[in-house]
Parts: C-alpha cells; structure tokens; sequence
C-alpha cells in the first residue's frame, strides 16, 4: 500500500506549465508505474489531470442492492442509505398498497450528511417495497414497485 | 520529539497534511475508513490503519477507534485536521491518556472556545468587542435586555443552531409577540426554552484572523474574509479581507493576538469576527481551535506552511517567526469545489469521477483527492477539491481565477464550477467587500 514518494507538488506542476508556456508545444505527458500526469495548453490557460495505476483504482465503495431493472418502479435519485420512516421507530411513509402521486414522499436518502427526499413521481399504487430499511443503495436502484395501471 | 504522525482525517486535508509530514521528514500514517482504503490520501501515506467501517460514526467519529488505530500505527502524534474530532475535547484528551501528543491546543482553549456562550465570556474576558446582547431566561429578563441592546434585534435559541430558532424583531412593538414564538420554537427544537437577545447587524462581513501562538507569544498571519455563504456554508474566502479601511484592519488583528495571549494559545487558531459593512465596527463571534479549510489563502500571502507550524508547535518548539517577519504579499482567492448539483439546491452528488482535468500554472494552486478515477463516496461531506489564485494585487486573481475555472473538467459526478463563474462574473464580487447577504443577490 505504501508508496516512495507522492509525484508532485502543487510547484513543481506550476512549473512544468511555466516550461511549456516558453514553448511550440501543446501538452505534456509524463507516464510512470504508478501514475499519469497531462499538463496541456487549453485556451489562455493549462490544465492538469492525475490518473494513477490501475493498482490505484479506486474500488467501487456503493455496494449496490442488485434488482431486477425492469418495469415502473420507484428508484434511487441518488445513492446513498435508504429510509422508509422519517424517524427511528416512526411508521414508514408507505406501506404496500398505499395510493401516491407523483410529488408523494415514499422515503429518504441519506447522502453525504443530508437527508434526500424520494418523491414516488408518479400516479400509483404501492405494489411492493424492494429494499429493507437503512441499506445502502446506488443511484438507479429500484426501491418499489409502483402499479400504475389506471386505479 | 515527532517521528511518526498519525493523521486522523480523510480527503484533500489528509493529502495536504501527508505533504507537510513528509517534507519535515516525519513518517505518516493515515488512519481510514473502510471507504477510504484506496483514496488517493491512502496511496500517498507511508503507512494505512484502518479505523473501521464507512460510516463516520464507526470510523472518523469515534474516538476509541481513533485512538486505537493511533496506538496500532505506533504514532507519537495525532494530527486531527478540520472538522471531526478536531475540536473535540474528549478526543483531546483521550490521545494525551494513550500517550500520544494531540497536534491542536491545550484542552483548555479548547473548553474556553468550546461553545458560543462560553468563547463570548472569554471574549469579554480579553477585552474584546462582542456583539451588544445576553441571555434572557424569561420574557421579563428578554424585554430588559431588548431595552438595553436596542432595535433591530435578533432573538436566538440558547441552544440552538444553524440559524433555526432565529427571529428578527424591527421595533418594541412586535417584541412581546416574537418572543412566545422563540421561545416556543426553541422548546420544540432544542428542549431549552430560553433565548439570547443581540444587536442585529444588517450589513455583516465575516472577517477572520489567522493567528499562532506557542504558550508564551502570540502572533496573527492577516485577514481572510468569508462573507460569501449559503445557509452558514462557506463558498468562497479571500486574504487579506479587502476594501476595510486600514486602521480597523490593524485593530481587528490586535484584537485577535490579545485573545490568543489571553489564553496563552497554543498552535493554530482562527478568530472570526463580524464586522459592519458599513462602520467597520467588529464584533468578536468565536475561535475556532484548528487549522481552516481556507488556510491555503493564508499561506499564499505569506508564504508559511500553517501545518508544518501546528505540527512544530505541539512537538514543543517556540515560534521561530515573530510579527515582524510576517509581510503579506499580494491577493489570494480559494473557491471550494463541491460534489453537488448547486441548481437543484445543492443536492449532493456522489459517485465516480471519470474525468478530474483541474486548472495548472503559475499563481494557482489545487488542492485535492480526486484524480481521474477518484471516487466520492456518499458517507463524507461533499468538499471534492479547492481552487486556489494567487497574485499580486485583488484584480489579477480576480481575473486569474476566472481563467483558472474555465479550465476546470470534472466529470461524472455534479460540481459547483459554475456557481463559481456566476460568482466571479459578479459586479459585487469583483468590487470587493460584499457582505454576507451577497449569495441572495447572486443572480445564475
């Protein structure tokens, strides 16, 4: 996991700019093992753009509810931990069966420390919840099936 | 002595404190969560502890777990960085149980500066201007003290926060009525009826001053103004505060190293003031008992590595700059780019960034975690890098801020980039000396 030394600093890509800026050229790539850096003209200015290793990658940290991704339902508008109830202990915004239209709260979801409403966006009836209380969902995930066939 | 730091934060400041450490020789060890295993801050440390799971309950906020991974890494130091535990006194005190040297000051600034009421008697205390105003326990005692304080005013929770609880009251005849409300709202709220009756400001400027002290000396680095807000969230903050005439200037930077001498401070701190946009009559609000965000603007006009003298600080040196050493050179404007789409009321928006191109060249300065690749996860605050200008007067990083956010690309997740150019773009901003009502006005 550890690494030598941290590529650049904030200076020493200011300068690698500096450089490029005396010259005919248009940008500047500098590959190693563990990274990549392109400092590149753009208009009047330059930019700077980090990929490292494929070691590096970044996992994916959302462990996303697998669900079936077909037929109207009522998804994830963000990721982040889903809620049925407004509070601990209070009854769920919905239950199976409940009649919602489209600006209708049917959960919340807890992102980045705030709390997201999830509207049902639609006219309908709840035919199903999908996802248990306070589970991590991705952005798109079904949370409930809604029948939307004319009441 | 410090040999091995351990850093108990995540993100950009994590990465900024890994440059420091490293540059002093130090070895670092980064404690993370289950989240942050692969973040660009883990790849950069020496050595990774994980604290444990994502959520900062389990991991960033909790202070067994903290401590833990501290003592498993073998450090000597913690430094806590900005927000989570670092103005925790608990926390504080439970690295100095395990052995450990806490990078922040003494747990008795940090009890002092713990909440507002208490920072305000400390205030007082150093002979420090503070808002006109006090405590009202019932109405009687709020009517009194309105009497006292004069009109406009504000009524605030004693407990509260946030700006909930807050009723502005414009004459004597609408005070009776106005504080049943706060009152009411504040027993609802907060479970504490009583409230805190002050002298509304309507024009305020949010003035900082950064200061140093190790125990004996005190100093200040200058002003940083950070007037331009959203609901009490920081947008943009700029060094020095411009368009304040001089002398007042001079007054709120003494005002601030007579607290730090007042509290024989020690390490890095900041104390923020309001100040009247149009009197410039400054009012000491409270210090905060840690390195900023925004202390790269500090560091631009100055030239200080504000970590390397925390870090120096609470090995047990001296300060080796004294006042006059300080000579703040030039204008410095820091812009936070968030993780949020700021047109559907800065709804965050983690995920995976496929493309982070950030600004380069001479004068500009990034701090960040986020490489192409990188990821944000959902479980942090949405703070994803900051964009930083340097130059030599307030116009040339105006202008070179506004080149420098024309080159900024990210995608894959939403940003506040363009919030950024309406700000910019702005007549107000680019005048200088807006006060904190500014985002209202903001016209995107």
């Amino acid at each position: 996991m550890s690494t030598p030394d941290l590529p650049l600093s904030p200076e020493d890509v200011a300068e690698i700019a500096a450089i490029l800026d005396g010259t005919a050229y248009q940008r500047l790539d500098v590959t190693t093992a563990r990274f990549r850096l392109r400092v590149a003209r753009d208009g009047d200015g330059f930019t700077q753009e980090w990929t490292f290793g494929e070691d590096a990658a970044p996992a994916a940290t959302v462990e996303a509810v697998a669900t079936a991704d077909t037929g109207p339902g009522i998804r994830a508008p963000l990721p982040g931990t889903f809620y049925r109830a407004p509070a601990p202990g209070a009854p769920p915004f919905v239950e199976p069966g409940a009649t919602v239209g489209p600006d209708t709260v049917v959960g919340i979801i807890e992102t980045m420390k705030l709390m997201n409403p999830v509207h049902a966006g639609a006219h309908g009836t709840i035919a199903e919840v999908l996802v248990d209380n306070a589970t991590m969902v991705a952005k798109g995930t079904v949370l409930m099936r809604l029948d939307d066939t004319a009441p | 002595m410090i040999r091995r730091l351990f850093i108990a934060n995540r993100g950009e400041i994590a990465l900024r404190i890994i440059r420091t450490a490293r540059a002093m020789g130090l070895v670092s060890v980064l404690g993370v969560s289950e989240a942050d295993r692969h973040s660009l801050p883990a790849l950069s440390a020496d050595e990774v502890v994980v604290i444990g799971p994502a959520p900062s309950a389990q991991s960033y906020l909790d202070v067994a777990a903290v401590v833990a991974a501290a003592r498993a890494g073998r450090a000597d130091a913690v430094h806590p960085g900005y927000g989570f535990l670092s103005e925790n006194a608990a926390f504080a005190q439970a690295v100095a149980a395990a052995g450990m040297i806490f990078v922040g000051p003494d747990l008795a600034s940090l009890t002092a500066m713990g909440d507002k009421l208490m920072a305000r008697t400390v205030g007082i205390a150093a002979g420090l201007p503070v808002v006109p105003g006090g405590e009202a326990a019932d109405k009687a005692a709020a009517r009194a003290q309105a009497a006292h304080t004069g009109y406009p005013l504000l009524l605030k929770a004693v407990s509260g926060g946030g700006g909930r609880g807050m009723k502005r009251v414009d004459a004597p005849d609408q005070l009776d009525a106005q504080i049943d409300m706060a009152m009411a709202e504040a027993q609802a709220a907060f479970g504490d009826p009583r409230v805190y009756v002050e002298r509304f400001i309507a024009r305020g400027r949010h003035v900082e001053v950064q200061v140093l002290g190790d125990g004996h000396e005190a100093i200040h680095l200058g002003t940083r103004d950070c007037s331009i807000q959203r609901r009490f969230q920081k947008l943009v903050e700029e060094a020095p505060a411009p368009a304040i005439p001089a002398d007042k200037r001079a007054a709120i930077e003494v005002a601030a190293v007579n607290l730090a001498r007042h509290l024989r401070y020690r390490g890095a701190g900041t104390v923020e003031f309001l100040v009247d946009a149009e009197t410039f009559d400054f009012y000491f609000l409270e210090m905060n008992a840690r390195i900023q965000v925004e202390h790269p603007v500090t560091e631009a006009i100055t030239g200080v590595d504000l970590i390397e003298q925390q870090i120096l600080i609470a090995g047990g040196a001296r300060l080796s700059l004294r006042q006059g050493d300080i000579r703040p050179l030039g204008h410095a404007i820091e812009v936070r780019i968030n993780a949020e789409d700021w047109r559907a009321d800065f709804r965050p928006s983690p995920g995976r960034v496929t493309r982070a191109a950030w600004p380069a060249g001479s004068g500009i300065r990034i701090d960040t975690h986020i490489a192409s690749g990188g990821e944000v996860p959902p479980y942090y605050d949405s703070l994803i890098g900051k964009l930083i200008v340097a130059a030599p007067t307030r116009a040339q990083a105006v202008a070179l801020l506004a080149r420098a956010l024309d080159h900024l690309t990210i995608e894959g997740v939403d940003t506040t980039r363009d919030l950024h150019r309406a700000i910019v773009a702005d007549p107000r901003f680019v005048t200088g000396g807006v006060d904190t009502r500014f985002f209202e006005g903001l016209a995107a």
